[in-house]
């Protein structure tokens, strides 16, 4: 058998068929490498080069090699980059915090089965999978200050309406709560996913010894879930940090007047495509990149650590 | 088992306030978009008015949304199929060779600032005269739609028994032979959930689009902002054409549940 299998029968022309076979390791993989690669080396590079340059205006326009000048100039900018950058940081970390929590609730009530289980699924799915340029506009309405449904519920509780995404210090607060809203429930979904590929044996052990529901979750179920619960983090935490969608759908250019919600990448657009200023938003964006990879470093090394321990 | 426990009281109220939250404004974005602007200003009129299909007919006919549910279908469906041609054979190579340093070439993609590649492309494509039409719309999906596609699949190739693909070379299928008609049929289920899961990302995909579309190659989250004017908002339209945006892909989701959820997990139990 081992035999035959070394010289298999080859269908279609001999020559080509055994050309490809040996190669398939490339040939298959190559296409999709070269199309990705075209699409981010060479503009990632060029982007890397504008950023050591005066462009503006046009991109064809007569560009000086300036060096780093450009980032001395966005390094010391207390005007829009490091209050961007502050305003990334916060929109990402207090929504992380929240989507990780309430996902944690979420995915602990769904863990065992119940009746109606199915229809519960559905409804966490459906803000995920919706579109977030509408889910943005849907709590435009909500959260108008006139005519919204938000300060017609605080009404009815007696608290004072609030100005919401209109307001120069509530409007970030509200964002975060729409992406809140958005995206706990792909929280809960990896969640969920990781509890129900749990082994019950240690939970039943904990309980044989008299561990209540508490103790049992944050010394036994949380420790082996937290593998999941960093993938969650990694997988979010990089979306969140790029929001743009219902920051622009809410807010509209540079993040609103005041530049409320104005974050990087927010601020990196607007640069690059309301003031042509090519030089800088590269070098906002080169900045912003280090810092996804910089964070991402620092939660999967961490991981790591923990893993060899 | 029948019994009724605090916790079970507990879990029963806890869950339908976590349905309510989650369901409540898509239903009021639905509710509003069947009423007048007048009504929708009149807050006595929250839950009790005449329903109107007027937005609708404003928004398929008027606002040509029509055209652009086409652009839609069509940019997400092509992005779709040609990130499955490219992404499938990738990822079963990077499976069963263990590339994983090259996975991580392709998976860069969805780390990388959507923005920070825009400028080039724009540049690039503007000198191949693209800019505006769909071909470069749907390059630009396929950049999301294929690090998504290899991702799902490397993951559900992992999972796929090398043996059968063996025994088959064996009985004489090369081993290109083996993948054609041994991992793909097998796989079905696995680019059921990839191709789904990249149509809702593709149907969902606003800045890409915002830059590199044209007038007349507009998908529907950038027509939306046609009812967004500098002094004031058609609510009812902005509502209609935001359901009209969002309703299809929830209903696909609906239909699909487990493929979408399935695709959205994908390798976080792996670790």
């Amino acid at each position: 058998m081992a035999v035959r299998s070394t010289t298999p029968t080859l269908d279609g022309d001999p020559a080509w068929s055994r050309w490809a076979n040996h190669h398939r390791k490339w040939l298959f993989a190559a296409p999709a490498m070269t199309f990705v690669g075209a699409l981010i080396v060479f503009p990632l590079a060029w982007t890397l080069y504008l950023s050591l340059t005066d462009a503006e205006g046009s991109v064809r326009a007569e560009a000086d090699f300036v060096g780093f000048q450009n980032y001395l100039e966005v390094l010391s900018d207390t005007d829009r980059f490091w209050p961007a950058v502050a305003r990334t940081v916060a929109f990402t970390g207090v929504a992380l915090f929240f989507e990780v929590v309430l996902g944690m609730a979420i995915a602990l009530l769904l863990w065992r089965p119940f009746r109606g289980e199915r229809w519960v699924r559905v409804a966490i799915l459906m803000p995920l999978v919706a579109t977030p340029v509408a889910v943005g506009m849907m709590w435009r309405l909500i959260f108008d200050p006139n005519i919204g449904a938000a300060n017609q519920i605080l009404g009815w509780l007696g608290i004072a309406p609030q100005p919401w995404l209109a307001g120069r210090h509530t409007a970030l607060p509200t964002t975060i709560f729409i992406d809140v809203w958005q995206w706990t429930p792909m929280v809960a979904l990896i969640l969920l996913a990781g509890l129900t590929s749990l082994s019950s044996e240690p939970d039943e052990a904990a309980r044989v010894d008299g561990a209540n529901a508490w103790q049992r979750f944050w010394h036994v179920t949380l420790p082996l879930l937290m593998p999941t619960v960093i993938v969650a983090i990694l997988l979010r935490g990089i979306d969140a940090l790029k929001t743009f969608d219902i920051l622009y759908a809410t807010k509209g250019r540079g993040g609103g007047s005041f530049h409320e919600v104005e974050t990087l990448n927010v601020y990196a657009y607007g640069l690059s495509f309301d003031y042509n200023e090519y030089g800088i938003s590269s070098t906002v964006l080169i900045l912003f990149f280090l810092i996804i990879i910089g964070s991402m470093w620092l939660l999967t090394s961490r991981n790591k650590k923990k893993d060899a321990q | 088992m029948g019994r009724i426990t605090p916790y079970k009281v507990f879990r029963a109220v806890a869950l339908a306030v976590v349905v309510v939250s989650l369901v409540a404004p898509l239903l009021w974005m639905i509710a509003a978009s069947f009423k007048t602007n007048v009504d929708i200003y009149d807050s006595s009129k929250t839950f009790r008015f005449s329903p109107t299909i007027a937005n609708y007919t404003k928004v398929l006919q008027q606002a040509n949304y029509l055209d652009f549910i086409g652009n839609s279908l069509w940019v997400a469906f092509a992005a779709t199929a040609l990130s499955l041609l490219l992404g499938v054979p990738a990822a079963y190579s990077m499976s069963r060779f263990n590339m994983r340093r090259s996975a991580l070439v392709v998976l860069m993609a969805r780390v990388i600032p959507g923005v920070s590649l825009l400028v080039p492309w724009y540049y690039v494509f503007s000198n191949l005269r693209l800019v505006g039409g769909f071909t470069v719309l749907i390059l630009s999906h396929m950049f999301v739609s294929l690090p998504l596609i290899v991702y799902i699949m490397m993951g559900f190739f992992d999972g796929l028994p090398l043996e059968l693909e063996e025994s088959a070379q064996v009985d004489g299928l090369t081993p290109i032979g083996a993948f054609r008609r041994i991992a793909l049929p097998l796989s079905a289920p696995g680019i059921a959930t990839a191709g789904i899961l990249s149509f809702i990302f593709s149907w969902n995909n606003f800045m890409f689009a915002l830059v590199l579309s044209g007038a007349d190659t507009k998908t529907l989250p950038v027509a939306i902002f046609d009812f967004v004017g500098y002094a004031s908002i058609d609510w009812g339209g902005l509502m209609a054409a935001s359901t009209v945006v969002t309703l299809p892909i929830m209903l696909i989701a609906l239909f699909v549940q487990k493929y979408v959820v399935s695709g959205l997990t994908a390798g976080a139990t792996k670790g």
